[in-house]
């Protein structure tokens, strides 16, 4: 591996992907969550815990999208339009996600709010099963003709391999979301989270011992690169231990070491993920040989270059807002009149 | 159907339907800087009752703007795969600028500015506006960009042949600064101010005609004539001069935009009309050597007609020219509005003009038409291009996707946008009936 051009887009697209799964993860945890509180109330501070950082949030995908757009026009092309329908289902996820959020609260009457609640908690579940079915499709490899081009059909999709990759990603975003909702929340309905958040650990686990035994049995090529480049084999240890270190920090009521511990996992899940892509980025299967790469993908040289440095220009001050945002709206959620 | 115009329908309908959110957050969020600073200035409250009031309003919209706005940046990837593969290097740089410069601030500070005003000093807050509001026109700006490229390419290169081609950036400033890109550009945010000068006016003539409100009303009112009538006039300035670019980048456009078809001669100006395309004659009032005269200030000057162009080279003609006209026709009624509304001030019966008012609470709908129309002459007058002379619109298609597969996803955004618009007329009114915040006016704060 050399650090061309090529290389650096591979890891910013998949910085960008790895912070939209961090912070919207969450928003989308939280959304997987909602229907296990009772009260308005309740829901409320639910809502409210993401309301001022979530559409910030899904802003990453965007940013992703259009940077996988211009530094390999070729994946956004033929994932897009592969996973046609896939990705209708996911935009009605985040359009009634999005809508949920912000109409719920706008009415009084129990049926509105009843309508959107469950609106929202379905929608947040759809939207992180149809990114881990991507994800797990993508790892397995899809059948591409020699123009690139998706040659399956949408059931096709649907292989257990790419479910099981959909089911731990909802785990995932739960654990994280409750562990999230747990550092926002304080007296009952934080005692209520601290009980939900043993199970989601328990849960994901579960799935990721799955998903790690299904990977190394059927998608061997996945661990190629660490097998020919030990010393990556530290990632897959850093993700075990900021696994196992999340009930610890919880044990000892740490939250907040506890939230980190979950993001260092997700980073280090994603990044291991892109290491066993590299170079690849769709993966052709049956046909090898029309994979698409990060070179026969790439915009050109001049192209990635100019974006290099839109990023070096803006990742700094989007960093900037973000912790700053962060920062304005930390500790718990108190409910006031421009609360949703 | 036809793949190619279900694809078309469905790009339409969306790009259309997230169109009506995006004019109102960027022209918005000029009134609410304009608001705030106000309120910062004099510490009057009212209009700290006012900026609280539009803010919550533009939050509104900017959810729907957000929601719908994702379905287009993923739209180019699922249903124009080949085009995306043709324009990724050069359109995809300016999306992802988009999100980097843009839509991070503008997301970012819109949290302070709905749910921060307990939590940060007023100055604070009064920044995140301004950077909201700076960030609504700059996302514009890349949006724009792309754009205007696919209309009028420049500092490309092709690479590649057939199927395989593609455009390739040669000079990044030559693709932003292409032949329409300020033209265009400064025609949309005019248009976005006066989406959201006609939505104010609408409103605060609504509180006026129920007596509630009245200085809310007045003052919101007053900001609103002064932004509409500023805007409605430098339409007509961008409106000119988008309209000579056109004649001299797109010719074909241009000559469908007044149903020109003889090869080249003078030409005139209709104030109406309907195009039968087949017969290639125009039914309705010209005024004749007017368009000529427009382009190069002489009645006798030659202009390119569609008959310069093969048949498979033109636009629909009719579409182009209805849409244009309503487009023009609307933006000569917005400044006689604007006029009337400003000696009504001066005059000092506006308040009081009860008709006149029933005109502002309906005027909200005019410009959003203009604006549609606008984007229907400039985006079916490009036919049968997608990309100006490079690729065309039927090459530009997804070839995995099928039309059944795209049929299911139009009735599926027609149904969510349905009811996405049913429940955003529901809660505008709501909020509209529920008024802004009491507030006391004669507060020690006053300056």
């Amino acid at each position: 591996m050399s650090l061309d051009l090529n290389t650096i887009w591979f890891i910013l697209v998949g910085v960008l992907f790895t912070g939209y799964a961090i912070l919207d993860g969450f928003d989308l945890g939280t959304g997987a969550l909602h229907l296990f509180t009772s009260t308005d109330k309740e829901r409320r501070i639910m809502l409210n815990a993401i309301g001022p950082v979530w559409d910030g949030n899904e802003v990453w995908l965007v940013t992703g999208g259009g940077a996988l757009f211009a530094a390999f026009p070729e994946v956004y092309a033929t994932a897009f339009s592969g996973f046609y329908m896939a990705i209708m289902l996911l935009l009605l996820g985040l359009i009634f996600r999005a809508v949920a959020i912000d109409f719920r609260s706008k009415r009084e009457s129990t049926t509105w709010r009843q309508f959107w609640d469950i609106s929202f908690s379905f929608s947040s579940i759809l939207s992180s099963l149809l990114i881990g079915i991507a994800l797990g499709n993508i790892a397995w490899g899809i059948p591409l003709d020699g123009d690139f081009e998706y040659a399956g059909r949408f059931i096709r999709l649907l292989h257990p391999y790419a479910l099981l990759v959909g089911i731990t990603t909802v785990a995932l975003f739960m654990m994280h979301g409750a562990i999230y909702l747990l550092m926002k929340t304080e007296g009952e309905l934080q005692s209520k989270i601290r009980a939900w958040v043993n199970p989601t650990i328990i849960f994901f686990i579960i799935c990721y011992i799955l998903t790690t035994m299904a990977t190394l049995l059927y998608v061997p090529h996945m661990s190629d690169n660490l097998k020919a480049f030990p010393p990556l084999m530290v990632i897959p240890l850093l993700n075990a231990l900021a696994i196992a270190n999340i009930p610890r920090e919880i044990h000892h009521g740490r939250e907040f070491r506890a939230f980190l511990s979950s993001c260092a996992a997700m980073a280090a899940l994603l990044a291991l993920f892109g290491i066993g892509m590299y170079p690849d980025l769709i993966m052709s299967n049956p046909l090898a040989a029309n994979s698409l790469t990060i070179y026969n993908a790439a915009s050109s040289a001049k192209t990635l270059k100019i974006m290099l440095i839109i990023a070096i220009l803006g990742m700094p001050l989007v960093i900037a807002y973000t912790s700053s945002i962060y920062w304005i709206f930390r500790g718990k959620v108190k409910l006031d009149s421009s609360s949703y | 159907m036809d793949l190619e115009i279900l694809s078309r329908i469905q790009f339409g309908f969306t790009i259309g339907f997230h169109y009506l959110f995006p004019v109102l957050s960027i022209g918005l969020g000029l009134f609410l800087v304009i608001m705030e600073g106000a309120y910062l200035k004099t510490k009057n409250q009212m209009y700290h009752s006012m900026t609280r009031f539009w803010v919550k309003i533009f939050a509104l919209i900017f959810a729907l703007g957000v929601a719908t706005g994702i379905v287009m940046e993923f739209q180019f990837g699922t249903n124009w795969g080949t085009y995306s593969r043709f324009v990724g290097d050069v359109f995809g740089s300016a999306l992802a600028a988009e999100g980097i410069f843009a839509f991070f601030l503008e997301s970012g500070f819109l949290a302070i500015l709905v749910f921060g005003w307990d939590k940060v000093k007023p100055t604070t807050h009064f920044i995140s506006t301004i950077l909201v509001a700076f960030g609504a026109h700059f996302s514009a700006i890349w949006i724009v960009v792309a754009n205007s490229w696919q209309q009028t390419p420049a500092g490309h290169h092709i690479v590649g042949t057939g199927e395989n081609a593609r455009a390739e950036i040669v000079d990044f400033w030559q693709v932003v600064f292409n032949p329409s890109f300020l033209d265009r550009i400064s025609h949309v945010y005019m248009g976005a101010w006066q989406a959201a000068a006609f939505f104010v006016l609408s409103v605060s003539a609504f509180y006026l005609l129920k007596n509630k409100h009245k200085d809310f009303a007045r003052g919101s009112m007053k900001i609103g004539i002064v932004i509409a009538l500023i805007a409605s006039i430098l339409q007509l300035v961008t409106g000119h001069s988008s309209a000579n670019m056109v004649a001299e980048h797109q010719p074909a456009k241009l000559a469908a935009m007044e149903a020109h078809y003889p090869e080249s001669a003078p030409a005139g100006l209709y104030l109406f009309g309907w195009v039968d395309e087949g017969e290639e004659k125009v039914t309705g009032i010209e005024i004749p050597g007017l368009l000529s005269f427009l382009i190069s200030w002489d009645p006798a000057e030659p202009v390119t007609g569609l008959n310069a162009f093969e048949p498979e080279d033109r636009p629909p003609v009719n579409l182009v020219f209805q849409s244009y006209h309503i487009m023009v026709a609307i933006g000569m009624l917005l400044i006689l509005l604007a006029l009337i509304a400003a000696f009504k001030w001066k005059t000092g019966s506006l308040f009081e003009s009860r008709w006149f008012l029933y005109v502002m609470v309906f005027s909200v709908v005019l410009p959003q038409i203009a604006n549609q129309m606008g984007w229907f002459t400039a985006e079916v007058g490009r036919q049968p291009w997608i990309v100006y002379g490079l690729l065309r619109t039927k090459d530009g298609l997804s070839a995995s996707v099928g039309s059944g597969q795209v049929l299911l996803s139009l009735i599926m955004f027609t149904l969510i946008y349905i009811l996405l618009f049913a429940l955003f007329i529901f809660l505008l009114n709501e909020k509209i009936k529920g008024g802004p915040e009491k507030y006391e006016l004669k507060e020690g704060h006053m300056a």
